[in-house]
Parts: C-alpha cells; structure tokens; sequence
C-alpha cells in the first residue's frame, strides 16, 4: 500500500537546473542501505552539503525561503540510472510532487510507484512557475490529481497533465501494482502452461 | 497479417494481460538481480508474507559493491559486506541461483547473463540496472527496472509495462580501422542527445551492426539506454547462434533445435513501421571522446569542444557549468590534454575483446608515469581468458595490472573512486557529475581510445 494521494495546496521549491541525473539525486555511494527509509537525509547530496560536510547557503534546500511538498525542476529531470533510491529520497526528503517540462522515462515510472506525482507543465508553464517563485517564495500551487490540473495561484493559471488511468486510479486509492499482480496469478500460471 | 517488427513479436508473445487504458502485464522469463537493488524488494516480499513466486528464473551475483583486490578476504567496507552478506541470505532462503565472489563464474551481472547462455533471443529479461540493455544484444527484449518492479518480479515473475514506441537506428556501411561498437554508441548519442530516444525501444539495424561480432553488439546495446531509450536490441543472425552454442545454460541437442528455428523467425518484417527512424553513415564515425558531463556530449578525438554559441538560456548555462566542472573551454581541443587515470572495465567494454584490443595497442609501450590504470575484467571468466591468451604478461611489462572483477570505478561504489578534479579516460557508460568519485572528471571513450590515452599520458588518436 502506498500514501492515498488527493489534492495539494503548497509552496514550492525551484531547481531550476536541466538535465538534473539520478547520480546528482542521490550518489552511489549513499545506495548501500538495505532499508527504504532515511534516504532524504542525502538529497542532493553533493550540491547541498560542501566537501567538510557543512551545509553549502548556496543551494536551495538551505534557504529558509523556500519550503513546500512541491520540487519545481529544470527540463530532463531524472535522467540516467535507474536507482529507485532517487524516488525514494525525493519522497522521503517530504516531496509528494516533482514538477517538470520533461522526466526521464524510469524516473517517472519509480516515483509513481512511490506515491510521488510527477507532472510534466509546458516550458512556458514551468517558466512562470520559476518566475511566481522568485518574487513570492511563498506563492502557492494546488494540485488536484482528480481534476488533473495543478494551478499557479498567483496568476490564476491552470494547467492539465497527463497521466495514466491505471496509475491514477492507483494513487487515488493507495493501490500498489502488487496487489493487482497478484490477484492475476491464475493467468500467470496458465500463461506459463500455454507457453511449453 | 499486418508486418511487425522484431520489438513487437517479442513483446506481444510475453503479454499475459492488459488493462485497459493502462499497461501491459508482462511476463519475464529472467531476472537478474545485485546486492544493491535486491535488498529493499526482499524485504518488500517478506513483509507482504509472500513466496518468490518463480526462483528459478532468477540469478543473482554481486558486483556493484565488491572490492577488485583481494577478494578472498572478508570486504572491508562494512555497508558494502553487508549488503553481499544479505544478498547471500536472501538467495540461499529463497534457493535463487548466486554466483557469489569466489564462484568461477563470479562477474558482472551484464557479462556473466550472456557469457553463460542464460541470455537468449526472443527472451523479456529485466534487472535493477540500466545496463540490463546489453541483453538486447541477443534479440531479447531486456531493460532496466526499480526496486518496486524488482519485488513486481519477485511476487508474480511479471511487471506492469507501457508498451513503449519503436525506433530504428541504422548504420550502414562499414566501419573504418580502429573505430569500435563504442565509437557507434558515443556518436548516435551526440548526434540525438541523451533525451532523444526517451519513451522509445530501439532496434540497432544496418550492415555495420550486421557485421559486429557479439561482443561488440552488446556495447552498442549496453549504451542503448544513455540516449534515453528503454532499450537496445539487434535481430539475432549467424553471429549470435554460433556465440550461444555451447554455453553452460544454451540449450543443447534437440532442444538447441527447436530453439534455433524459433529465433530464426525473430526479425522485423520488411514493411514494419516505427515510430522513429534514423540512418547514420559508418565512415562517418571516427573514434570519439567526450568533454562533458553527459554521455551525448562527445566528439570526435581530432574535434574541438562545440563553441556553444548558439545555444541560449538555460542551454547555455547548462552547457558552462557542465564544461566548468570538467576543467574545459568552449571551443578547445582535447587531443593532447592531459590525463591521471584510465579505467578499462564495466559491462560496457569488460569483455575479453576489449582487452585484447588493449593489449594490442599497448604491446610493446610502457604506460606513461603518472597515469594511474585500472584494469578491471567483466567476470572471471574474461580474467582466466586474459590469462590464458598471455594478455597479463602484455599488460605487466607494459606497467599496468590486472585487477579482479566487478563494477569498480564504473559507477564507484567500492574503493575504486577517482580522487576529486582529476580526469579519467573510461570505458565505462557515463560521465555524470561524480559518478567516479565525487568530483571526478570522467572522458568515455572506446578501450582502444583508454589504451592510448593510458600509454600517451595524453587524450591521444589511437589512429596515429
Ligand atoms: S558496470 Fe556499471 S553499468 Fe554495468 S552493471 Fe555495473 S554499475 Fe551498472
């Protein structure tokens, strides 16, 4: 099971970096866990914290201004492995949406799996999020995975996303894909059966 | 019957059920698994009190994490044990086949599918590893997956899949002395960015790919994924039924036959569509490097970093930072610059060929002095091989040694990390930011590129 996932009206964090690649999401070196859980701690590690281990002001999520369940990011964000771990420390960072105008495609799939919306916006849709962000860090955004819309609160702007049905449904109801594969193994079996 | 391609028979034949405006139930028939992704959907499994519902489509070996020395003592690195320790737990309790690190089939999980004839064509293969897409080699369809899917796989051997679109990439002609399978991957990578074959699977077609031997193909496929696709995967031919025969897990007598005139039939129909299709020219491609830090930004040894100048925005800054991580200006030259390591290895260019093709170049020149090598085999079988060929005694009156197999310094997770601003010539896939090492500044190129680089002390032509 996973958290049931509605509605949101938050602030959000901006990143705006392209091209952002699960090794810059979380480093190799910190996927020797055998647990899911604690791995927030290293988001970003190696923009956020300095060589000493010190917080680096410079980045974003030290910036006491911003704060907010919603990571607005640059184009292409996700790109390269396919470590799971970068959804889960997104998620377990307190995330519960990524904004894009792009994911890499294992990306998007692992965060949906996670109880993690991912929504690709338009560029220009992005742009003004950066913009709204900029000038009011507080600004808030409401996502409403019924209505598949997220609005711009600021500016009275809306926008639709796309999403599978399947994977809706899913996250609306807390439904992982575990329960559904398994309620099919009678198929699976006869599936098997017909293949020999 | 309406033509399809090879992607589509091998996908339509492995679905088990498919909901209706969602994905495809897809049956896999092998599951690869490592200590760095397997533990958390183990664990998954047992919590939901569930079986593992088909053990013996699965292999399991650890790579990402171990050690290449002395891999008969204990591992060091406390987390790094822990997790082989676990993955040794969770096999023997589940009674999945491990080649654990002194088994004499111990490797890559990438090499060791292939090298065992556990990967064949027409097969859905999947893994917690991007790489997975070295399979497609064999005419399989094989990709990467998360830990969700990796318990998905556990728990019922399928996983939920959007079907993903198809594309082409041809090459034809013939490629020129001295150019390799890497030298293809790097080039169609820069040429439709990192990005360019998201949402799709693509079938490598041409006579150039036709005339690669298998170990090449699997480099291609292996990079597949780094211009964003699911996949890679080449039609299986002569080259691929000759390369299986024989192998431990290939079938044998009357069963290697049926097999045979069923993979015989897996080919793209003449008037098959995709949804994209590219055609490149091989006498095009020229031995390529790169400069910055994602693996579509290389160019040819004999080119010059792009000057930029016409991108703008965001483009533009991110194309600085990336050049200003790495130590380079627009517009540069990279032959001739210097470098501090090599690493010759990964599931990209760990196979026996790559070290002969190293060896080759090397035989009779010394390693210049401040460079620091690492020569990783894929698997202990390439390590026997390259003892048995006398590629050792090459390597080691030329300054270099061999070290044991695993991931090491592809990805950096044991102690094989480039230290901080230094470059290194890699044969493995990717140059992200930090993924040798924090800090590392990583060139991919072919083994042949690292073997000249290695001996030159300088990113070099293995032309001249
Ligand atoms: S060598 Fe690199 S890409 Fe290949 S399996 Fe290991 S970590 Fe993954």
């Amino acid at each position: 099971m996973i958290e049931k996932f509605i509605k949101i009206v938050s602030s959000a964090v901006p990143l705006p970096i392209e091209n952002v690649d699960t090794d810059q999401i979380i480093p190799a070196r910190f996927l020797k866990a055998v647990e899911r859980k604690g791995f927030g701690d290293n988001l970003f590690r190696d923009w956020r914290y300095r060589k000493d281990g010190t917080p680096n002001p410079d980045f974003v999520l030290n910036n006491p201004k911003y704060s907010g369940t919603i990571l607005v990011a640059g184009k292409n964000f996700g790109s390269g492995s396919s470590r799971e771990h970068a959804a889960w420390s997104v998620y377990d960072y307190g995330f519960r949406v990524v904004v894009s105008s792009f994911f890499a495609d294992i990306f998007k799939g692992n965060v949906l799996n996670n109880g993690l919306l991912p929504i690709q916006v338009t560029e220009e849709f992005l742009f003004e999020m950066f913009d709204t962000i900029e000038k009011d860090p507080t600004a808030a955004f409401e996502v409403d995975l019924e209505k598949q819309a997220i609005r711009n609160i600021n500016k009275s702007t809306e926008l639709q996303f796309d999403i599978n049905p399947y994977k809706k449904e899913c996250l609306l109801k807390g439904y992982d894909d575990i329960d559904y594969l398994l309620s099919l193994k009678n198929e699976i079996t006869a599936f098997e059966n017909s293949r020999v | 019957m309406e033509p399809t391609t090879l992607f589509d028979k091998i996908w339509d034949a492995h679905v088990v059920n498919k909901i209706e405006g969602g994905p495809s139930v897809l049956y896999i028939d092998r599951h690869f698994i490592h200590e760095v992704t397997s533990p958390v959907a183990f664990s998954g499994l047992e919590g939901r009190g569930l079986p593992l519902f088909r053990p013996q489509n699965t292999v399991a070996t650890p790579d990402h994490n171990v050690p290449t020395i002395e891999q008969h003592l204990p591992i060091r690195e406390e987390l790094s044990r822990k997790q082989v320790e676990t993955l040794t737990a969770n096999c023997e309790r589940h009674k999945i086949p491990m080649y654990g690190l002194s088994h004499k089939w111990h490797g890559i999980v990438h090499i060791i599918g292939p090298e065992l004839g556990i990967t064949q064509p027409g097969m859905t293969i999947v893994c917690g590893d991007s790489h997975t897409s070295t399979h497609g080699a064999f005419g399989a369809i094989a990709f990467g997956i998360g830990t969700s899917e990796v318990e998905m796989v556990f728990a019922s051997q399928c996983i939920l899949q959007p079907k993903p679109k198809k594309m082409r990439i041809n090459v034809e002609g013939k490629l020129a002395q001295n150019v390799t399978s890497k030298d293809i991957a790097l080039y169609v990578i820069s040429k439709i960015s990192t990005s360019g074959g998201t949402g799709h699977f693509v079938e490598f077609a041409g006579s150039a790919i036709r005339d690669l031997s298998m170990e090449a193909r699997m480099t291609l496929c292996n990079m597949s994924i780094e211009c964003g696709a699911r996949g890679g995967m080449i039609a299986p031919d002569e080259t691929t039924f000759a390369y299986l025969k024989g192998r431990e897990e290939a079938p044998k007598g009357a069963a290697w036959d049926k097999k045979l005139a069923e993979w015989k039939k897996l080919k793209t129909d003449d008037d098959a569509v995709f949804d994209t299709e590219y055609t490149f020219d091989a006498v095009d491609i020229t031995p390529m490097i790169t400069y910055g830090t994602n693996p579509g930004m290389g160019v040819g040894v004999e080119g010059s970093i792009p000057t930029g100048d016409e991108l703008a925005g965001s483009d533009k800054a991110t194309f600085l930072k990336s050049l200003e991580y790495m130590g380079f200006h627009p517009g540069e030259k990279l032959k001739g610059k210097k470098i501090d390591y090599v690493f010759i290895g990964s599931c990209t260019n760990g196979r026996i060929e790559d070290f002969r093709l190293f060896a080759d170049y090397i035989k009779g020149k010394k390693k210049a002095s401040w460079v620091t090598a690492w020569i990783v085999p894929g698997s202990k079988q390439v390590e026997q091989q390259i003892r048995e060929e006398g590629l050792v005694e090459i390597m080691e009156s030329a300054g270099f040694a061999l070290r044991q197999p695993g991931c090491s310094a592809c990805l950096a997770m044991n102690d094989d990390k480039i230290p901080e601003g230094k470059y290194a010539v890699s044969t493995s896939n990717r140059n992200f930011e930090g993924r040798q090492g924090p800090g590392a500044r990583t060139l991919l190129a072919s083994p042949l590129m690292a073997a000249a680089a290695a001996v030159n002390g300088v990113i070099s032509d293995p032309r001249d």
